[in-house]
């Protein structure tokens, strides 16, 4: 019997032989695939062993990182809470990071290849050098009326948004999305209580963690009118020049009449364009927008931003939180031919146009801005953890040309005129000029209007030095005069706060 | 023995290795490598502590001084009770055993809050349960060198160990899940808070029960034949026992959900089987059976699931861990992360991150030791087990009784089959199945067998080199081997 026990002895050798080998293959060729997998929490801890930068706006840290004795070395933390939940996101250890947090997530980590001197200088000392530190071009005191003003909004309502820029840059000086969450739990160590947190608020039915401002598109109404203006004035049409308009129309090929909010709207049978734009007629816009046609109006749309599918809102040519496309949806019949009755009714904001609050703030800056669209961001600057390596300043660039700086002044005159004397009086702020175009969208036969006001304001040089969008969601009729005060407001905070013209 | 054998030996020393003159007792040598085997561990637990604790406390020898006192214990029952033992058995044992206890401990420091490890005591947490288990296995191992003086006398109650060993395969698998099932496999008995896994010690049963039957049947199961493509084939008939055995092992695989068990015990009966009969054509047969078997539960698996459907998920998992690397691959995606983290050299003890693996104080503690002490580390880890598993091997070949080689070879392959299975499957080698790391592991069952697979071995050991009372080298009869002492075996047959 010892010959084959001599051989399982050798069968024993090989098996061991075959588990070497194949440790080798994991520990030493494929060493680093698995070190650096996607899949292995390690890379968390050594993650979460160098404290994370902080997300400023305004000179105050609204998301640090404070040591802990866990194993989990620092825990992020959101002292603005609820306020600037979807102005920077927030960064759990096992779920999905979003917002700021997660774009500008290689300098917070510190493991940015720009970074590479605080790395080599940590191999020197021994240290952990913080991430870099990443500066919001958000105005605090905008935030936090944006922010309260929302939550208590007189309208009573519990969803909205509110984003506020500044015309002549793009930054963004407030961005707020109605309900908000608070970001704390998330980022939790426990990931039985991130979990819980997360589920909790992913089953809202209010879905507070969709970002309204940016991700979220809903019929814009009236404030679309801006749109449709400008390609009439475009087209030979001028402020003074008078359009059809009356009590009710009737498209061609529908029996659908459009009519106007209310009975003293436009009843006349024609009106001069600017005072179609200033009580908001329904009936004037509706057959301005068929006489333009289809592609005209389409057109002007996709000139002002509509369509675009690729815009991100973070640091300027980098990523940052992903913007929701605005579409003007089908006008088309299915022959082919344009649908009479949808131009129409997207020629006033309604049918499938879809709009993002920041697209309505994009429209109202553009106004305000002589016709220049600025791309919109919220990185001001990206500091070392020393606080004087600079690795990045906002350089503002334009996004595109929707119109030209005459068409614009002549929108401005007419948005004035919309505050002045029409739907959106309550935006006004004394000493300053503002312009805006309120908006009430039907979008189904159960649910209550959205109420929306997109405007600006100009200082007494005629500087544009705000532009805002506000939406109030199933506010019922009539919520637009609400938004257009809360506007108003946010605009009076951004242009009081430090470093504001 | 055998054509091999006698042509490798002298002829003036019949039974190959010549163990027999070999009058020293080596306790010294086993002696002086089982204190360095607890220097190691000492010095194990206080890198454990600089690492995790930054400091070393003043207490981190305690441990290791207690691991020391059993082992002691033990040595000084072998100076008694198995004079002869191979020394190297022990300390490589008792090197596994306290590195085993040192890495749960190491895994209770990481549990603990700070405030806590100050006053985990010695017999706190898995790893002070581990100390106790080892006490207990390590008492039970010198109970047994002291109750059982002759291997041979385990070959009295044979029929009784294959039907105890039977009924302890067999029990987790009529049991109800709640009691059996641990995820997804059956293999435990679990009353209270304490879990028993009985294959542990079938284990040891069926392999005595084999080896009785075999050295009875080895002459017709090795003789009589029909020769075909040039390899001896058995007769029809012969193959009876075998195919139960299979049976046995296929039905494990299906009804307790454990290719490893199943794999375990078809690789054991084969190997003594081949061992039995030196035929070749025993273990193509075998391996054709099983892998057969295992592909066939694969293809059922895919087709009608059921009880397949177990076998056929781990299979698939094996072949690409990554498919579902947050569910059905979670363990074995981390085990291989962990092993990759660690790379050559390992994190250092107490440096790693163990508690990311599943289950990393049972079948992942290969995997958690790989992440702190690196492919060197488990490298030396391996050769240890073959150390154990080549004595073991070495016992059997100088022992002179069949039953003792079948005994002792069976066992030590077992031992290296079981460090394959579990190693290999934490690795990505084979597929994932819920098996012990022999003396690694948490757990009072697997420490125990294993304790007692070593007791054989080192009475077998013992047996082989036990020098010859008066009768010289030349003597024709090899000592301690004479057939009529086994009962009941007409079929020994001593061919020098």
């Amino acid at each position: 019997m010892n010959a084959p026990l001599r051989r399982v002895g050798v069968v024993v050798m090989v098996l061991f032989g075959l588990l070497f080998a194949n440790l080798n293959r994991i520990q030493a060729y494929k060493a680093d695939d698995y070190r650096n997998s996607d899949y292995n929490g390690r890379v968390q801890v050594a993650e979460y062993e160098r404290k994370r930068g902080n997300i400023e706006a305004g000179g105050t840290a609204f998301a640090v990182s404070k040591q802990t004795d866990g194993e989990l070395e620092y825990l992020r933390t959101y002292p603005g809470g609820a306020k600037y939940a979807h102005a920077i996101g927030y960064k759990p250890v096992n779920l999905a990071d979003t917002g700021i947090e997660e774009a500008e997530n290689a300098f917070l980590a510190g493991t940015s290849d720009q970074l590479i001197g605080d790395r080599l200088r940590d191999l020197v000392t021994g240290d952990e050098t913080a991430g870099a530190n990443v500066l919001l071009t958000i105005s605090k005191q905008a935030q936090d009326v944006a922010y309260e003003q929302l939550r208590d909004n007189r309208a009573g309502v519990s969803k909205g948004a509110a984003i506020a820029l500044d015309p002549r840059t793009g930054a963004v000086q407030a961005l707020v999305s109605m309900p908000s969450f608070d970001p704390n739990p998330l980022a939790s160590h426990d990931s039985d209580e991130a979990t819980t947190a997360y589920n909790e608020l992913q089953q809202n039915p209010d879905g507070p963690l969709k970002n309204r401002a940016l991700g979220e598109v809903l019929p814009p109404g009236s404030t679309f009118k801006i749109v449709t203006a400008a390609a009439a004035l475009e087209n030979g049409v001028t402020p003074d020049t008078k359009i059809p308009a009356g009590p009710s129309w009737t498209p061609p090929t529908s029996g659908e009449p459009i009519e106007n909010a209310a009975a003293s709207i436009c009843p006349e049978a024609e009106v001069t364009l600017m005072n179609a734009v200033t009580e908001s007629c329904n009936t004037g816009f509706a057959q301005l927008g068929v006489r333009l046609g289809a592609d005209t109006l389409k057109e002007k749309a996709r000139q002002f931003g509509f369509e675009q599918d690729d815009l991100t809102v973070g640091r300027l040519g980098e990523d940052g939180e992903p913007v929701a496309a605005s579409r003007t949806g089908s006008m088309e019949n299915p022959d082919g031919s344009v649908d009479q009755a949808a131009l129409a009714q997207s020629s006033i904001g309604q049918r499938d146009v879809r709009m993002t609050p920041l697209q309505g703030a994009l429209i109202a800056a553009t106004v305000a801005n002589d016709g220049n669209q600025m791309r919109p961001y919220l990185v001001s600057q990206i500091l070392g953890a020393d606080r004087t390596t600079n690795y990045y300043t906002a350089e503002p660039d334009e996004l595109r040309q929707p119109v030209s700086d005459q068409v614009a002044a002549e929108l401005r005159e007419m948005m004035e005129s919309v505050v002045q004397n029409g739907t959106g009086r309550n935006a006004r702020i004394s000493g300053y000029t503002v312009g805006g175009k309120t908006g009430t969208a039907e979008s189904g036969p159960d649910t209550p209007e959205h109420a929306w006001f997109i405007g600006f304001a100009l200082d007494e040089d005629g500087n544009p030095v705000s532009a805002v969008c506000v939406l109030l969601e199933e506010t019922g009729d009539g919520g637009s005069a609400e938004a257009a005060r809360i506007a108003g407001q946010i605009m009076r905070a951004a242009i009081a706060s430090p470093g504001s013209r | 023995m055998t054509v091999a054998a006698t042509s490798n030996s002298p002829p003036t020393t019949p039974g190959g290795q010549g163990g027999v003159r070999l009058a020293r007792s080596r306790r010294n040598a086993e002696l002086s490598l089982l204190l360095l085997a607890m220097v190691l561990v000492a010095a194990y637990g206080a890198m454990v502590e600089a690492s995790v604790l930054d400091t070393v406390t003043p207490s981190f020898w305690v441990p290791a001084a207690a691991l020391s006192a059993v082992f002691l214990g033990l040595h000084v029952a072998i100076r008694f009770l198995a004079p002869f033992a191979d020394p190297a058995l022990l300390p490589s044992v008792a090197l596994l055993n306290g590195l085993g206890v040192g890495f749960l401990h190491r895994l209770d420091l990481a549990r603990a809050t700070p405030a806590e490890r100050a006053e985990l005591a010695t017999f706190a947490g898995i790893g002070g349960r581990q100390l106790a288990w080892t006490l207990i296995s390590v008492a039970l191992a010198a109970g047994l060198l002291a109750v059982v003086r002759d291997h041979r006398s385990i070959s009295r109650y044979a029929y009784t160990l294959g039907l105890a060993g039977i009924v302890l395969v067999m029990i987790p698998a009529v049991l109800p899940p709640s009691i059996s099932e641990i995820n997804g496999a059956k293999l435990w008995i679990r009353v209270g808070g304490l879990s028993i896994q009985p294959g542990e010690f079938a284990k040891l049963a069926l392999l005595a029960f084999f080896a009785y039957y075999l050295v009875r049947k080895r002459e017709v199961l090795s003789l009589a034949s029909r020769r075909f493509l040039g390899v001896d084939f058995p007769r029809g008939r012969d193959l009876g026992p075998v195919v139960v055995v299979w049976l046995i092992s296929l039905l494990v695989l299906v009804f307790e959900k454990d290719l490893g068990t199943s794999l375990l015990y078809f690789g054991m009966f084969v190997a003594t089987l081949y061992i039995a009969t030196e035929r070749v054509s025993w273990l193509l047969i075998g391996l054709v059976l099983f892998f057969g078997g295992a592909y066939l539960a694969y293809v059922l698996g895919e087709l009608i699931g059921g009880p397949f459907a177990n076998f056929y998920l781990r299979a698939n998992i094996w072949l690409d861990p990554f498919a579902d690397p947050y569910n059905d691959g979670y363990q074995l995606v981390q085990g291989l992360l962990a092993l990759g983290s660690g790379g050559m050299f390992g994190a250092g003890p107490g440096a790693g991150q163990p508690l990311k693996l599943p289950e990393v104080q049972n079948d992942f503690i290969f995997a958690g030791l790989g992440e702190e002490i690196g492919l060197f580390g488990l490298s030396a880890l391996l050769v240890v087990y073959l150390l154990i598993v080549e004595r073991g091997l070495r016992a059997a070949l100088a022992v002179h009784d069949s039953f003792g080689k079948l005994l002792a070879g069976g066992l030590a392959f077992t031992l290296g089959l079981q460090v394959f299975v579990i190693v290999g499957g934490i690795s990505g080698l084979i597929p994932l199945t819920g098996q012990t790391t022999p003396f690694l592991s948490a757990g009072g069952s697997s420490l125990m067998a294993n304790w007692l697979l070593i007791a054989i071995l080192l009475r077998v050991s013992d047996a082989a080199r036990r020098p010859v009372a008066g009768g010289g080298a030349s003597s024709t009869r090899p000592p301690g081997g004479p057939p009529e002492q086994l009962h009941g075996a007409p079929t020994e047959v001593i061919r020098p």
